[in-house]
């Protein structure tokens, strides 16, 4: 749980890992995301929150460059991962994504069994040497997602037959395995009941420790929670940022104010 | 009157009923339609589908009793009039029944629903009466011939003197060999063309490329056949077969199941279009946003989901290949044996069904009636192929809904 107590300086002192500079992106004609600017720290939680269609997602997408899975997008500006820019020409996308994992808001695990979907990252970016060290990973993954214990017994079953909130834990874990630096997340508890919800929030919580995470919730009770760091998205525009506990309790902008009082959204 | 006049003229009638119903309930109504039950036009429509109805009815009973040969085949017109009259009888009656309490609406809807029943029960009788007839003219060719012979014979010499060998088993051999071949051919080249064109090709290219495959589907076999005949046949045989001493003739195994397969990679790639796209795209990103490649996304995520389905869709092929006649008889040639050369000319079961009819040879006779034992055979496979393939086709559905 988000600790209100904790001293600021024990946020800012860390290192910026991603740096986003005059970022604009398009669908078409139409612009989704205005003149981004923001800077996400290493080792934190920074929130996304918005009004839906606000281009949350589609700034998170941004990051890992899953934008360019879509033909109609556009991407203008330049986004840096420790100083290097992701949209530069020498940068492959495929490299970059084995950095920057990503969690879908609807848990997605691949028609392959709990163990096979977990080792699907390791064994496409070759990060074990042999099956023991497979194995190793496999269980550390499971085990820092918190889904260890449910499946141990199990590994050999389809993913798709967990619940959804195993699932989400199980894309989770998918996602941890292949050692990222940063993890996206877009919405990841939307669809999971309240207990599965919290027991990924203290997961986050968790990973915080080993990398960047950001999170696109439309909960601010959520992004509360679990955030160190804020960033409030209006109609393509970022409004305002900084830590979470300024912008939940004395927001610079009206219409952030309006959103967190509930009178925008 | 002949019968089709009377049904052109009954159907005018239903015409003039349904206006005569109308106006009739508009004339009952009074100046307040909403007393009548049902609105005026169910009323017109009741009276058009009584009239309608009475004369073909009649008409089915004349079709009927002309079958079964109890009606002169030259009665026809005195029919013509009989069904007019039961039309204009039906008209005058469910004109009568008009009045505000008259449930027109409710009787429509009884009408349309028999009609749509009977339409439904025409098509399950007739397939129940096809393989009826097959099973009947089948155990009428087990007695003249043994059915063990047939099974299990390895020689297809019919005769028409009698004496005939009449074993399935090399007909069987061709049907399958050329089966597979074309398969081998149609499948891996259906199947990746579907992948490029769900997962590679960019929306404009899909949009030409697709409909041109398509147009592949509306070929007739002929027109297969002609081009196997002319062209493949003595393609390889002039620089294949005879360069490596494998036989002279023009048609070969290798020909038809070449040509087949070419005429099935439409259907295999549409149908594999169909499930690939039923895979959802929330796999391929999550398997992208893990760092996969387009080519391992595919390999990894989206055929192992699709992969039922796309054994299906196999199936299907298959079935269609084991029923095909025209490329065979002109690729593959009439001749019924058992090799193994592909080079070599072979026949399929569907082809002698076809020369046992043509021949002159008496209805009766075994030869004649064999084709009757081939055609339930195949049709028992094809059926075990499709009810398997859509069986498979339905789990894979079920998956993702
Ligand atoms: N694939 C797409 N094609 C066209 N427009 C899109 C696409 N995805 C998102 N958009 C549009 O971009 C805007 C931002 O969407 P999104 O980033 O999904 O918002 P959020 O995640 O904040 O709800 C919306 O107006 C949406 O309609
Ligand atoms: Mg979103």
């Amino acid at each position: 749980m988000y600790d209100t107590t904790r001293p600021e300086t024990a946020v800012s002192q860390q290192d910026t890992k991603i740096s986003a500079r005059n970022v604009q992106v398009y669908y078409g004609e139409k612009q989704a995301i205005k003149d981004v600017n923001v800077e996400i720290l290493d080792k934190t939680v920074t929130a996304f929150i918005g009004p839906s269609g606000c281009g949350k997602s589609t700034f998170l997408r941004c990051i890992n460059r899953m934008n360019d899975t879509i033909d109609i997008a556009r991407i203008e500006g330049e986004i840096r991962l420790d100083g290097e820019d992701v949209y530069d020409r020498r940068v492959d996308p495929v490299q970059l994504r084995a950095k920057v994992g990503m969690v879908f808001q609807k848990p997605n695990p691949f028609p392959k069994s709990i163990y096979d979907n977990v080792a699907y990252g390791p064994r496409i970016h070759g990060l074990s040497r042999n099956k023991a060290d497979l194995d190793g990973i496999v269980e550390k993954a499971l085990r820092g997602a918190a889904l260890w214990n449910e499946v141990k017994d199990r590994l050999h079953e389809p993913g798709t037959g967990l619940s959804g909130g195993q699932q989400q834990r199980l894309c989770i874990a998918r996602a941890v395995a292949t050692a990222p630096e940063v993890l996206l997340m877009d919405e990841p508890c939307s669809a999971l009941d309240p207990i599965a919800t919290s027991q990924v929030e203290e997961l986050i919580d968790q990973l915080r420790e080993q990398f960047s995470v950001v999170i696109v919730t439309h909960s601010m009770q959520q992004a509360a929670r679990v955030s160190q760091k804020t960033a409030f998205f209006h109609l393509g525009n970022l409004v305002e940022y900084g830590d979470t506990d300024d912008i939940f309790t004395k927001p610079q902008d009206s219409r952030t104010e309006a959103y967190i009082s509930g009178r925008i959204g | 009157m002949s019968l089709s006049w009377a049904l052109l003229v009954s159907l005018g009638l239903a015409c003039a009923g349904y206006l005569i119903g109308r106006r009739r309930a508009f004339a009952v109504a009074g100046p307040d339609v909403r007393r009548l039950h049902s609105r005026p036009t169910y009323h017109g429509f009741s009276v058009a589908l009584t009239s309608f109805i009475a004369g073909l009815a009649v008409m089915f009973i004349a079709t009927i009793l002309r079958m079964t040969g109890t009606l002169d085949v030259y009665a026809g017109p005195i029919w013509g009039w009989i069904v007019l009259a039961a039309a204009i009888l039906g008209l005058v009656w469910g004109a009568t029944r008009i009045d505000s309490g008259y449930k027109a609406r409710n009787a429509v809807e009884r009408m349309v629903m028999g009609v749509l029943m009977l339409c439904s029960m025409i098509a399950i009788l007739t397939t129940a009466a096809i393989v009826l007839s097959l099973i009947f003219e089948t155990g009428h060719f087990f007695q003249l011939y043994d059915w063990k012979d047939f099974f299990f014979g390895t020689e297809w010499t019919p005769r028409f003197q009698g004496e005939s060998e009449l074993g399935i088993l090399p007909l069987l051999w061709g049907t399958l060999y050329i089966s597979f071949i074309a398969l081998l051919v149609s499948v891996p080249i259906g199947l990746f063309a579907a992948i490029y064109m769900s997962e590679y090709a960019s929306p404009k290219v899909r949009s030409f490329a697709k409909p041109l495959i398509e147009l592949l589907a509306g070929i007739p076999t002929i027109v297969y056949g002609l081009f196997a005949l002319m062209t493949v046949g003595p393609l390889l045989r002039d620089y294949f077969a005879q360069p490596m001493g494998l036989g002279n003739s023009g048609s070969s195994v290798l020909t038809a199941g070449l040509v087949m397969g070419i005429m099935l990679i439409p259907f295999v790639s549409s149908l594999s279009d169909d499930i690939i796209n039923a895979v959802p795209q929330s796999l391929r990103d999550g398997a992208l946003g893990l760092g996969s490649t387009p080519s391992e996304t595919v390999r990894q995520v989206v055929l192992p989901a699709a992969l039922p389905g796309v054994v299906g869709a196999v199936l299907l092929a298959a079935s269609r290949a084991i029923g095909e006649t025209m490329i065979v008889v002109l690729g593959a040639g009439a001749a019924a044996q058992m090799s193994v050369n592909p080079f070599e000319a072979m026949t399929t079961i569907t082809v002698k069904i076809v020369s046992q009819l043509t021949g002159d040879s008496d209805f009766n006779s075994p030869e004649a009636l064999v084709a009757f034992a081939l055609g339930l055979t195949l049709f028992v496979i094809t059926l075990a192929l499709n009810i398997v393939a859509l069986y498979i086709v339905r789990k894979y559905r079920e998956q993702y809904e």
